[in-house]
């Protein structure tokens, strides 16, 4: 569902030209478990915002469920992104002027979904993810792995076929990350598919297709061993 | 900022609601003189036109007959011609100099006047002047107190005057405070005073449709009985009234646009203000966008936030400007003033207009960050 070929993307940083990807080429099925490894600098991140959206490559096709994403306006760029992709941050990001259940109803509210059914599935998420008590909250009043369940919550209120998640645990003490990627592995056992970027071995370990990345190329990839 | 708003709203209504007052009180002294009115004056003054004649010109006297024969045109109502003078006036030991109306019993009808003792100048030959005259109220409880004057022989000048009559108080018509004046007969006047000239002549109009022709009569008539010189000035009423009506309007406008500058800014504040919003919200735009908000939305998102502030400001502005204006109608009961409907729906469109045009700079701003630099930002 993900075909990506001859990805490049360089970025100008003062005088210099950084080739953060080098004709990177990848294919994901549907319902697939991947971590993408690597040392910092390796492209991890920006390989993870082009899939999902937020970043353009400067050569080579990237097709989503067989629609070319490279020649998509920015309407329908923002509209894939709603209804295709959810991400996950390393830091979170959530509103912080909101209550959880707020900020987990936010792309609802800019999809236009009528108020009662956005309560049903907001309720109906944070209760999958174990909040509910927590619903009323606001980001200062939750801890980071409850957080960080909101932020997944969020992530997947639009029933995306697609987890994005950059670091997730990232930011979590251990258990905390036990629960988040416990909350994700639940989700990826149901059909969406997972790619996770982390440079925690121990992570990236419990995923069945593991994928390094050096300089900007995959250098391994476990699916083609 | 909210207050820079609301102060320029409020002043714009404000300064507005003066002007305006200032128009409508102005318009009100006006009408209060009479209605379809024309002055005729001696004298030629252009208001409008080329360079003073080489030769000099001398007018003619505006003499009685010359008043009285514009009363036959058919577009003319009422004639009065007016004479002034000064005269001493006493009464017993009291005495008083005092400004000496010379006229006839139309100037009742022309000036709206009322009685408050006895009657007007009576019709008759006027011509041929009785010894008779009308006192102004005050100059009456001055010398009279609160006896009455009627049938008393007073003092004006040289010669005596039996009084007929005390006018009502009426105030200030246009500089000439009819309670501090003795009206009698012109030709009594033009005798008291020893010249054939008049001031002036009163002409009021058949109907408001009737004033330019009897303009047109009044000016052949004079210029035939002056042997083809036109050598006096018509005013009328109308017209004076629509010249300061525009001088006022003008001035309204120029004000309320010199106030409008500090809407603009309050405008250019709201324009900081969103700036550092979004400079502020940075990441949570760029979340927005993470989450799949289309550039568009974001753009009307704070457009729609700095349109908010300028409602909440301008409300603000109204409020003040009502109250301003409710405790200066207290203060100063005599001045109509009042903020016209306009003015009110202009200051509050132009504040959500100044909302709108200074929200865009932002708006635009947060619209087209790029996202993954704006969540890299911490």
């Amino acid at each position: 569902m993900i075909y990506l070929a001859g990805i490049e993307r360089v970025f100008q940083v003062g005088d210099e030209a950084v080739h953060a990807l080098r004709n990177v080429d990848m294919t994901v099925e549907p319902g697939e478990y991947i971590a993408i490894m690597g040392p910092s600098g390796s492209g991890k991140s920006t390989l993870l915002n082009i899939i999902g959206l937020l970043d353009r490559p400067d050569k080579g096709i990237y097709r989503l469920e067989n629609v070319d994403t490279t020649d998509l306006t920015d309407d329908e760029q923002a509209s894939v992104r709603r209804h295709k992709i959810g991400f996950v941050f390393q830091f979170f990001y959530l509103v912080p002027r909101l209550t959880a259940a707020e900020n987990v109803a936010l792309p609802l509210i800019l999809a236009g979904v009528a108020p009662s059914e956005r309560e049903a599935r907001v309720r109906a998420a944070l209760a999958a993810t174990g909040l509910s008590d927590r619903a009323k909250h606001r980001p200062d009043q939750l801890s980071g792995g409850q957080r960080q369940r909101v932020a997944i919550a969020r992530a997947t209120i639009m029933r995306p076929p697609v987890i994005l998640a950059d670091e997730p645990t990232g930011n979590l003490d251990r258990a905390s990350g036990k629960d988040v990627i416990q909350t994700l592995e639940g989700l990826n056992k149901e059909g969406i598919t997972l790619i996770l970027v982390t440079h925690d071995p121990d992570l990236g370990n419990r995923a069945p297709r593991k994928l390094q990345m050096v300089d900007g190329r995959i250098s391994g990839d476990t699916e083609t061993l | 900022m909210l207050l820079a708003m609301a102060i320029g709203v409020a002043s714009v209504i404000l300064l507005t609601a003066l002007g305006e007052g200032a128009r409508l009180y102005v318009t009100r002294e006006f009408t209060s003189l009479g209605t379809n009115l024309l002055i005729v004056l001696p004298g030629r003054s252009e208001t409008t036109g080329g360079p003073p004649p080489l030769l000099g010109e001398t007018p003619r006297d505006l003499t009685l007959e010359d008043a009285l024969s514009l009363k036959r045109s058919s577009a003319v109502r009422r004639v009065a011609p007016i004479t002034v003078g000064s005269a001493p006036v006493s009464w017993k030991h009291r005495d008083r100099e005092v400004t000496i109306l010379g006229s006839t019993p139309d100037l009742f009808d022309i000036r709206h006047l009322s009685m408050a003792q006895g009657r007007f100048i009576p019709k008759g030959d006027p011509t041929r002047g009785s010894a008779v005259c009308v006192m102004g109220h005050k100059l009456k409880k001055e010398l009279f107190g609160n006896d009455s004057p009627l049938g008393e022989w007073a003092r004006i000048g040289d010669r005596r005057f039996r009084v007929i009559g005390v006018l009502a108080k009426k105030g200030q018509s246009l500089g000439l405070d009819m309670g501090d004046v003795v009206v009698i007969p012109v030709a009594s006047a033009q005798a008291l005073f020893n010249t054939s000239a008049l001031f002036r002549i009163m002409v009021q109009a058949n109907s408001r449709d009737a004033i330019p022709k009897a303009k047109k009569a009044i000016l052949s008539m004079i210029r035939e009985r002056h042997e083809g010189e036109d050598d006096i000035t018509v005013i009328t009423q109308d017209a004076l009234l629509s010249t300061f009506d525009r001088i006022f309007t003008a001035l309204t406008l120029s004000v309320a646009g010199i106030a409008s500058i500090s809407l603009a800014v309050a405008g250019i504040l709201i324009m900081n203000v969103m700036l550092i919003a979004v400079s502020q919200r940075t990441t949570e735009i760029g979340l927005l966008k993470a989450v799949g908000s289309p550039g568009r939305q974001i753009l009307s998102l704070f457009l729609a936030e700095s349109v908010i502030l300028s409602i909440i400001g301008a409300a603000f502005g109204l409020v003040i400007a009502f109250f301003a204006t409710w405790a200066l109608a207290r203060a100063f009961p005599s001045f109509p003033i009042s903020a016209p409907m306009w003015a009110l729906g202009a200051a509050t469109g132009v504040s959500l207009l100044t909302g709108l045009i200074f929200g865009v700079l932002p708006a635009r701003r947060a619209a087209r960050l790029d996202p993954v630099q704006a969540l890299s930002r911490r």
